[in-house]
Order: structure tokens, then sequence, then C-alpha cells
């Protein structure tokens, strides 16, 4: 059975921003597909009723009090930028509109 | 662009009953930001304010701030909202230039307040607007766009990215849908948002400026025809950035959606922008697929457990919300609903009870902040608190009226000349003059003089025609330019032409 | 003995006591670099004056009298994941060539306040991702022990440079195995501390939950006191655990394991495990068990699945933390001329940026996040990994500390699995369970595999913040082998 399509690695790659060509993706579809299959043993622990862990410890709680902290140079900000214009980070025009 | 056709405003209401909600974000006003120690000056030059952090350089994590969490449960509580016992902050994931790592920490399904009210007032009317929840997240950098013609995103040649505002702490609050308003959905939606910024303010969490960003408000607005029970679809408009233009943008998209309904056309799931200049809403650019941001737990960040003892506090301290104050106030002033509204329209509650704090009595420091005062702001288009005058100096006032020092109209002379930057009350009255004339013999000669002027009022008076005496009284309020006490000078007429009343 | 085949703690006793300067055990360590360089391909940035500027530095520090600790002075190679402000960090990635972060690590700033003098920056598999080093984007490091083989990885450039003589010390990082892994192939000490024992912050993220610094030296006291210079409470690390650091030095000079309750991993053995590996293992537990330890056979029937839940929650994590790299603010950007759009240059810049490895691990984790998958992998993997933490806390109620082969097969011949991600997994089969809870393992050295004579690493789990336990048993195994062997095993391994 084919867990994975060419098409959904597309998609995959879509919402990752990765530019694949088509070789790629179908290589890609190959391997994952082979993965998933592999990985999806996970199904076998019953573990209906066990709470999921996000943290490999059971801490809580902690914050940071609200103070001022110095902040990086506009010249240290922007030292390893593609490009910069006026103190600012020049980037491609954005086609979508933010989310 | 293309322009809608719009269905005027009763109809579309006669045909369709509108469903409301309401997302509104909230710049919180800490010292740094929500996940590092970044300054949050609004307005500081490019980049500045900025570090690892809330760059995303690799490496980087996030601390949370603890006063933002407790900003935030102490809005929930102010919302009538349960507070999380355990909860999480997690990954909001999609690409965007501003979004220095193309995630944001938010909250998915375990917000930190949720299941909460605000109760508004609307024509009279209270509208309970229920809250689902109230949530803690990362604002975004800011992009200006450079090149094309508008300066608008579309056709721009690429953009220019500034980060001082990414990381600064957001608390998103949202409604549940609103039904059952009916006609008033427009002005429902602007009250909450008012009563909403209210809050926020009284709380002390956010200076809650529209203009600048650091209040937002989405609105979302879904229209059903009548006798329909099947919620239609809506849409979600951005960009609303007053409190006038909450209700514009609710009216405009109920005109344009019963259009297009009616019309046999279906309502597009999407995201809209208004527009201040015409009052109506376009589309947002349409996405290619739908989101999918990938919500998990933030593995950098450890969950929140909110102490109960710690919340009961907070509940306890909570400032006097705007509502009960208002009926605190209403019952301490004794006034009527109507002049209640008025100023609260006119954001004057402040400015009035901090008058009757430095001394005045409430009805005259309600007269003088919503009748002259009110006017002069109208007239220079400012808000009454942006009045170059002090409740202290309104209460001067009223207290020099009240000693007889002053009478009505010296007392407009004089906020004229507060107004005018001529100093303190009592400096404008000595330097213009203002002072009543009390001097017996002063007065004595004018009303000689201007019994001596009009005859035949002053035969009218003799003759028993008591009424006559205005005329005569107008004569030396007139030759006094206002400063004579007109009771006074009355005594003095009926004494000289030998009646009584 | 010349300076670079003596411990770290004899190198910091003869600094402190003037018998030697930190500019001449820098310079001997940075001669030895020169020399095996080509064959070896362990490091990725070195810059000879930049590390005698520092040795410099701490010479003068201690000559002022400034009291700095027991390895003041004493040289390190740092993996090139952890941020340095005067050196690249590159994390192994063409998406970040030649970038400098304008800040240190956690990790590389305690360092530097304890006098240690930065060699240079080690190789990795890309962005950590990798058990052989392979994956890096600038060549792959060798085995010093046969340089046909993998060092290991991801901190395969750590490994080896310890291994081969060029560094006493180095910091790795472990996410599922990437520094226990590459010491056992090398036959050096790697200890992976408890999770939260060591700051992250600084460390580009591989996977937030999971990641690890720790490190790596040729005998477990060097370790400890390694360990010990770095870890501690980081309030820039809200994952921090804020309590003492367990007292690993002491425990690596106390290697008494007398009454000590040792428990077998029965699930790890068997099928799929090199004849000669199990050999050594099992002669280690007999060892342990003539050292006075109480052994007894402990099942943990879920750490088969550790495996798959690793390669759900790592990748999904991955697929957040690499997102950053866009092309926005740093690093590189490919093909932005002017009339692409930012999105575009986005996925170009990635697509040429990122490695084979790297993209597969960001797709699969974006698959598993993705709605409708979600509860199926991503949260069926999460609660896998409760279950699996409760099996190393009913264990630890039964014993003091696990053991197991660290891998279940030596180095392995460079290219050998290269193109089976599946195969390459399995490296890190017996590792990972501990990634998962967060406790605390380490692997020492504890022979050769009688197939291929290559080095063959025992794995000690300890419970979380029971570090110096890893430390205690590992140093009884050490000086007992020591004794046996005659010398390191180290000192078995064929000159350069």
């Amino acid at each position: 059975m084919s867990a994975i399509t060419r098409d959904e690695v597309a998609h995959l790659a879509r919402l990752s921003r990765l530019a694949l060509t088509d070789d790629e993706l179908a290589h890609y579809a190959t391997q994952l597909d082979a993965i998933i299959e592999s990985v999806a043993k996970v199904a076998e622990v019953a573990a209906e009723d066990v709470p999921p862990s996000s943290h490999a410890l059971p801490l809580t709680n902690v914050f940071r009090a609200d103070e001022v902290r110095p902040s990086l140079t506009p010249e240290q900000a922007l030292s390893g930028a593609p490009a910069v214009e006026d103190n600012r980070f020049r980037v491609p025009r954005i086609l979508g509109e933010e989310a | 662009m293309t322009v809608d056709t719009h269905m005027p405003y009763d109809e579309a209401l006669a045909r369709f009953e509108p469903v409301l909600g309401l997302e509104t974000h909230v710049e919180l006003g800490t010292a740094s930001k929500m996940f590092c120690g970044c300054k949050t000056t609004f307005g500081a030059p490019p980049n500045t304010q900025v570090c690892p952090t809330c760059l995303a350089f690799p490496g980087s994590l996030p601390t949370a701030n603890a006063v933002a969490i407790e900003s935030t449960i102490r809005i929930g509580l102010a919302l009538n909202c349960s507070i999380a016992e355990w909860c999480r902050f997690a990954r909001k994931n999609y690409f965007y230039p501003d979004m220095p790592k193309n995630y944001q920490i938010s909250q998915y399904d375990e917000p930190l307040c949720f299941d909460g009210y605000l109760d508004v007032e609307v024509d009279g009317r209270t509208v309970r607007v229920e809250i689902e929840r109230v949530h803690l997240e990362e604002d975004t950098g800011k992009s200006t766009h450079v090149g094309g013609a508008t300066g608008r995103i579309q056709g721009a040649d690429y953009s220019i990215v500034d980060y001082n505002r990414a990381g600064i702490p957001l608390v998103e609050i949202v409604t549940k849908p609103v039904e059952g308003t009916e006609s008033l959905a427009p002005d429902v939606a602007k009250a909450y948002v008012t009563e909403l910024r209210e809050t926020l303010r009284s709380l002390g969490v956010s200076d809650v400026r529209m203009e600048e960003g650091s209040l937002r408000c989405d609105v979302n607005v879904s229209l059903m025809p009548r006798g329909a029970s099947e919620w239609g679809t809506r849409t979600e408009t951005k960009n609303v950035n007053s409190l006038r233009s909450v209700e514009r943008a609710v009216r405009s998209e109920i005109e344009r959606q019963a259009a297009i309904l009616a019309d046999g056309g279906r309502i597009i799931q999407e995201t809209r922008h208004f527009h201040e200049d015409t009052g109506v809403t376009t589309p947002g650019r349409s996405k290619e697929e739908a989101q999918d941001y990938r919500y998990f737990p933030e593995p950098d960040l450890v969950p929140i457990a909110p102490d109960p003892a710690w919340v009961a506090t907070l509940k306890e301290a909570l400032p006097e919300l705007p509502s009960v104050r208002r009926k605190r106030l209403q019952a301490e002033w004794g006034v009527s609903d109507l002049d209640m509204q008025a100023m609260h329209n006119a954001d004057a509650f402040d400015l009035v009870e901090a008058t009757v704090a430095a001394g005045a009595p409430a009805a005259d420091a309600r007269k003088w902040w919503m009748g002259e005062l009110a006017r002069r702001a109208n007239e220079s288009g400012v808000a009454l608190a942006g009045l170059p005058i002090t409740p202290a100096q309104i209460a001067r006032v009223t207290e020099l009226v009240a000693s007889g020092a002053l009478n009505d109209k010296l007392a407009r002379e004089v906020l004229e000349g507060v107004l005018a930057g001529e100093g303190s009350p009592d400096e404008v009255v000595e330097r213009r003059g203002l002072r009543i004339v009390n001097d017996e013999g002063e007065l004595s000669a004018i009303v000689d003089q201007v019994i001596a002027g009009n005859a035949d009022a002053a035969d009218k008076v003799r003759s028993g025609k008591i009424a006559a005496a205005g005329a005569l009284v107008g004569g030396v309020m007139k030759a006094s330019r206002g400063k004579a006490d007109a009771a006074r000078a009355r005594e003095l007429i009926l004494e000289k032409l030998g009646v009584s009343e | 003995m010349s300076l670079i085949h003596k411990t770290a703690a004899e190198l910091g006793a003869l600094i402190a006591g003037g018998e030697v300067t930190a500019v001449e055990v820098a310079e001997a360590h940075l001669d030895r670099m020169a020399e095996v360089e080509p064959k070896i391909n362990a490091f990725l940035h070195i810059d000879r004056e930049t590390t005698v500027e520092q040795a410099r530095a701490v010479d003068a520090r201690l000559g002022a009298g400034e009291r700095l600790g027991p390895l003041a002075g004493v040289p390190i190679a740092h993996k090139d994941i952890f941020a340095t402000a005067d050196m690249p960090t590159t994390a192994a990635s063409k998406i970040l060539e030649g970038w400098r972060p304008p800040y240190d690590a956690t990790v590389t700033s305690r360092l530097r306040a304890a006098g240690l003098v930065i060699l240079g920056k080690t190789n990795l598999d890309e962005f950590a991702m990798g058990s052989s080093t392979e994956n890096s984007a600038y060549g792959t490091t060798h085995n010093p022990w046969d340089l046909t083989r993998i060092p290991g990885g991801s901190s395969g450039g750590s490994s080896a440079a310890v291994a081969a003589y060029e560094a006493p010390l180095s910091t790795g990082t472990d996410t599922g195995g990437s520094i226990r892994q590459p010491a056992a192939v090398t036959g050096i000490v790697g200890m992976k501390p408890t999770y939260g024992g060591s700051s992250r912050y600084g460390l580009i993220a591989f996977a937030s939950s999971l990641d690890t610094p720790g490190p790596f030296a040729r005998n477990v006291l060097d370790a400890a006191l390694l360990h010990e210079a770095f870890s501690g409470h980081d309030p820039m690390d809200s994952t921090s655990v804020d309590a003492p650091v367990p007292s690993v030095v002491e425990a690596a000079r106390n290697a008494d394991i007398s009454g000590m309750r040792v428990g077998v991993v029965k699930e790890f053995g068997g099928e799929g495990y090199q004849a000669g590996v199990l050999a050594r293992f099992h002669e280690a537990v007999e060892l342990l068990e003539s050292l006075g330890a109480k052994v007894v056979e402990v099942s943990c029937p879920s750490f088969s699945t550790a495996l798959p839940a690793y390669y759900l929650i790592a990748p999904s994590e991955c697929s957040s933390n690499l997102a950053r790299f866009d092309a926005m603010r740093y690093g590189l950007r490919v093909g932005d001329d002017g009339t692409r759009s930012a999105e575009e240059v986005m996925a170009m810049t990635r697509a040429a940026g990122f490695g084979p490895e790297v993209k597969r691990r960001i797709m699969l984790g974006t698959y598993a996040l993705s709605s409708g998958y979600y509860d199926a992998y991503y949260g069926q993997a999460q609660k896998v990994r409760t279950v699996i933490s409760r099996e190393f806390e009913a264990a630890f109620h039964q014993v003091d500390v696990l053991v197991s082969p660290t891998t279940p097969t030596t180095a392995f011949p460079i290219g050998e699995r290269a193109d089976d991600p599946i195969a390459m997994y399995l490296a890190d089969l017996c590792t990972i369970p501990s990634n998962l809870s967060g406790n605390a393992a380490i692997s020492v050295p504890c022979g050769l595999a009688d197939e291929d004579g290559l080095p063959v690493g025992l794995q000690i789990m300890a419970p979380v913040l029971g570090d110096d336990r890893c430390y205690r048993v590992g140093a009884a195994v050490e000086q007992a082998l020591e004794s046996r062997w005659g010398g390191s095993l180290l000192s078995k391994a064929p000159a350069l």
C-alpha cells in the first residue's frame, strides 16, 4: 500500500517552501513512503488513555521578569542580511497577504 | 478594482439576519517584548529594538514575560472568563517575511482564558457578548512596500522589513458568534470594541490606541435569510482602525453580502480589507490552497499552570470595571441615562469625575464639560481630554461662580482665556478684568444712568408694570459689559423707582 | 608523553602549575590538527591565530592570579552547531555558509569563562540530522580507527577530533544518540546529560524537546570535568532545569559500584546486533557483576517503538525549527533576480541550501503535523513518549542504572547506508529511548569487536538528574578494563 503520493509530496514541499524538481518529488515520494510505513509502528502501542508528552520533563511556570535587556545594534542585527536598505532588511516582493 | 453592489441597509435587514464575530488584538504595554528583553517603544528607529531571539537567529530561544502572562489573566478575569489550570503555547506554522521564525508562538486549543462575556449597552438595551477565548501570542514585524504605484503590497518591486514590533506581546480576544442584534449589529460591534477598550484601559495593560495599532479589530460578518436556521458563510474584515470604522465595516459588509445573496450568489469565505476613505471592503488576495498551520505544543517553552490562589488574588485586585463605575457615577451624580450616554460618547467620565474630585458640584462639572467645553472641542476637532484645560481649573471656575464673583457669561470668557493660554482662571479674571461689579456706588451710578436714558420703561415700572424692569436690567448689564450682578441691579432699579414686588 | 596524549585533567594541572603554558598546549594541538586533518576532516573551521590569541589571554588571566576552573587553558573543539561570536557557525549547512553569530551559545560562553581555548568548529551531519557525518555539506569525516569508516554522527567531527588526539575535549549535541553513538564507534567517552541539565541557548535547534549538549573526552573523568564546566541552570533556556548540577566529577573519581543494582535491557540484543558487539557487551555486564553490582534483566517492551516515535517527533519539531532559514535575514539567498517573489526566493534558497536528509525530515515532519494526520502520527508518537518514560520510571524503581550496547554495530563503511535512510536510522536504536524520556546516559568504551577490530561502546542509562551514576559506573568499567588492557582502548588504535 502506498502511504504517500507524489502529489502529496508536492503539497508538502509547497508547505515547507522547498522548490523541488519533478525527479526529486518522485525520489522523495518513494523514500517518504517507506519511512512513513516504518514509523506507522507507533500505532501498535496501546496508548489511548495515556496523556501525550510534548516535553521531556514536567516543568511548569518558567517566566522572565519584564525587564529590558540590551538589544543588538542595527549593524549587528543586519550584519548577516543578504540585502539591506535604510537599516531595514530588504526582501523580494511579497506575494501573499499576511495570514 | 470592481465595485460591489450594496443593498440598502433597511432592505438588507428586512431580508437577512446578521451574525457577528469580533477578534481583537491588543498589544500589551509591557516594558519588554513577549519572549525577549527588547524594548517595546512605539516609533523607535528601525531595527534598534531587536535581538537574536526576536530576529529568530539560529540558536536563540524564547523566555516568557511574566507580566504579559499576568496581564492576560487579568484581562480574562475582567471579561468574566475561566482561567486555564494548565495550558501551553503552541506554534502556528506559516511562512511570511515579517514573521522571523516563520512560526508564531501563540496558543491553540489551550487558551489561558476562556468562556467569558462582556455586557455592552446599545440603545438603552444590554447586549451580552460572549467571549470564547483570550490567548497570548506575539506580534510580527512591519513591512514597507517599495516601488509600484500605490505603496501597497500589490505591484511593489520589493519590501523592506523592520522587526522592532516583532515579538511584542499580543493578546487575542475572540467572541462567540453574536446573534439577534438585528439592525443594531453595527452599533453592537462598535459598542463592544468601545467597552473592551475601556476595560483594557482601566486594567492599565495597554495604551489601546487603534490609530497606532495597539488595538486592532477583525470583524466577522455572516448573513442568514429570515426564517433560516443555519448561519451563512462569514467573511473576516481586517484593517478596521477606528471605532467608527468598526461600525461602518459591519454595515458595509451586511449591505454587500445581502446584495450578493439576494442575487442568488454565494459568499466566499475570505479575508477582506476595510477602506477608511470609501467605507467599503475589498477582498484580500485569495490563497492558493487552504492554510494548514500545523499547530503543535511549543517545545521551547514549558506549560503554564497558574496557581488558583494567585488567580484569586489577581481577581480581587482588579480595578473597578467601566460598567460598574458608570453605575456608581450615575448614582453619585444623579443624572439621567441620556446624560450618562452623552458623557460616555464624549469620553467625559474621567474629566467630570476629576472635576468633582477637585471640588466642583457634579451638575456644574457636567454642565461645563458637556456644554461649553464640548462645543469648543468640537470646533477645534480635538477630544475633550485634548483641550488645554484641567479639571482643577474648571472646578475653580465653578467656585468663582458659586461665590458670586463670576456669572455664567463671565465664566465662559474665563474659560476662553484659559483655553487661549492666558493662564489660570484667576489670572484670566485679573488680566481681562472680568470680576462682577459689586461696588454699590458704581452700580448705583450705572442704574441712574440707565433709568435716565430709558424714561419710557421707567415710567411703565413706576406705573406698576414691574415686568418692564427687565429691559432696564438688560440695559444695566449692557452698560456694565456683563459684569453687573443682575439680581442686585434689579433690586436697585425697583428701589429707585419706588416700587416693590 | 607528548602534550596531545595527556588527559584534560593533566593538562589543566600542568597549566595551573605553570609547567606549561596554554599557548604551548594549544600549539601542540594545532600542530597535530595540521598533521592529521587531511586524513580525518574533523574540523569545518580552524583559525590558528584566534586560538593562540585566546590561549595567550588565558595565560594572562592565570598570570594575573585569576582563579579559573580545573580546565583553564585546556583546548576544546566545539561542534559547529554552537554559536561562537568569533567564528563562523554553519551547522554544516550551505544555507548558513559563512554566517557569524553576534553572540555566544551559553555552553560556549561558560567554557570561555572557565578558560578553555577553542581549537575550532567540528563537522557534523547537517543540522545534526544523521548518524554518520556523511550528511555534512562540507564533506564527511573519517574514523581514526579506519579511515574508510564513519566516525558516527551527528557529532562525528567532535568524536573523531578527540579520538585522533586533535583535541582532548569536545562538545556535541545528542538528540537521538548523536553524542553516544559517535563516542562508541570511535572508542571514546560521550555523555548525554539529563535533558535541561545543559543549556540549549545558542545551540542551533534540530528537535527542541530532545536536543541536549554534552561532552566528549578520552576518559570518564575528563568528560565529567567538562560536563560540570558548562552545565547548570540557564535563565535563557526555559527548559533548563533549575537544580544543582549532579556531582559528576566526584562520581567519576569514585569508581565503587559494589551493591549497585544494574538492569540489562532485555529488548536491546538479538537480531540486527553484531555478534562482536554483543560479546563485548556481555563481558562488560559480567565485569560489573564482578565489581560487586547486582545485575538483573529488565524488560521495557515499548522501547522497540522508540525509534518510530522519534522519527515522528524529531522531524515534526525540525520542520518548524528550520523554517527560519528563509533567505530574508541571514544566510544564503538564491534566485533573487528582482522579479521573483519572496515566496519563490525562499523556496529556491531552501531547496538549494538544505541537503537531502534535511529536506526529507522537513517534509516528513510537515506531513506528521498536517491536519488529518496529526493524531495518528505526531499525537500518537507523543503518547508513546509517555509510555517509554513510564517504563524507564518503573525500571529505575528496580535498578540504579540500565545498561545496553550503545549501538547495534561498530562503525560502518562510509557510503554503506547513505542511500538507505531507514538502515541509517537503526544506528540510534539503543540511544533514542533516553532522549524521549530525558534521562541521562553515557557511552564508555568496552573493547573491540572480534570481526572488525573496531570499538564497541557500553551505554549506561540513569534516571533524570542521576547523571552522577553514569559517571560512577562508567569510571568503574573504565578502571577495570584499562587495567585489563594495560592502557586505554585508544592506545590500540592504528597510528595515523
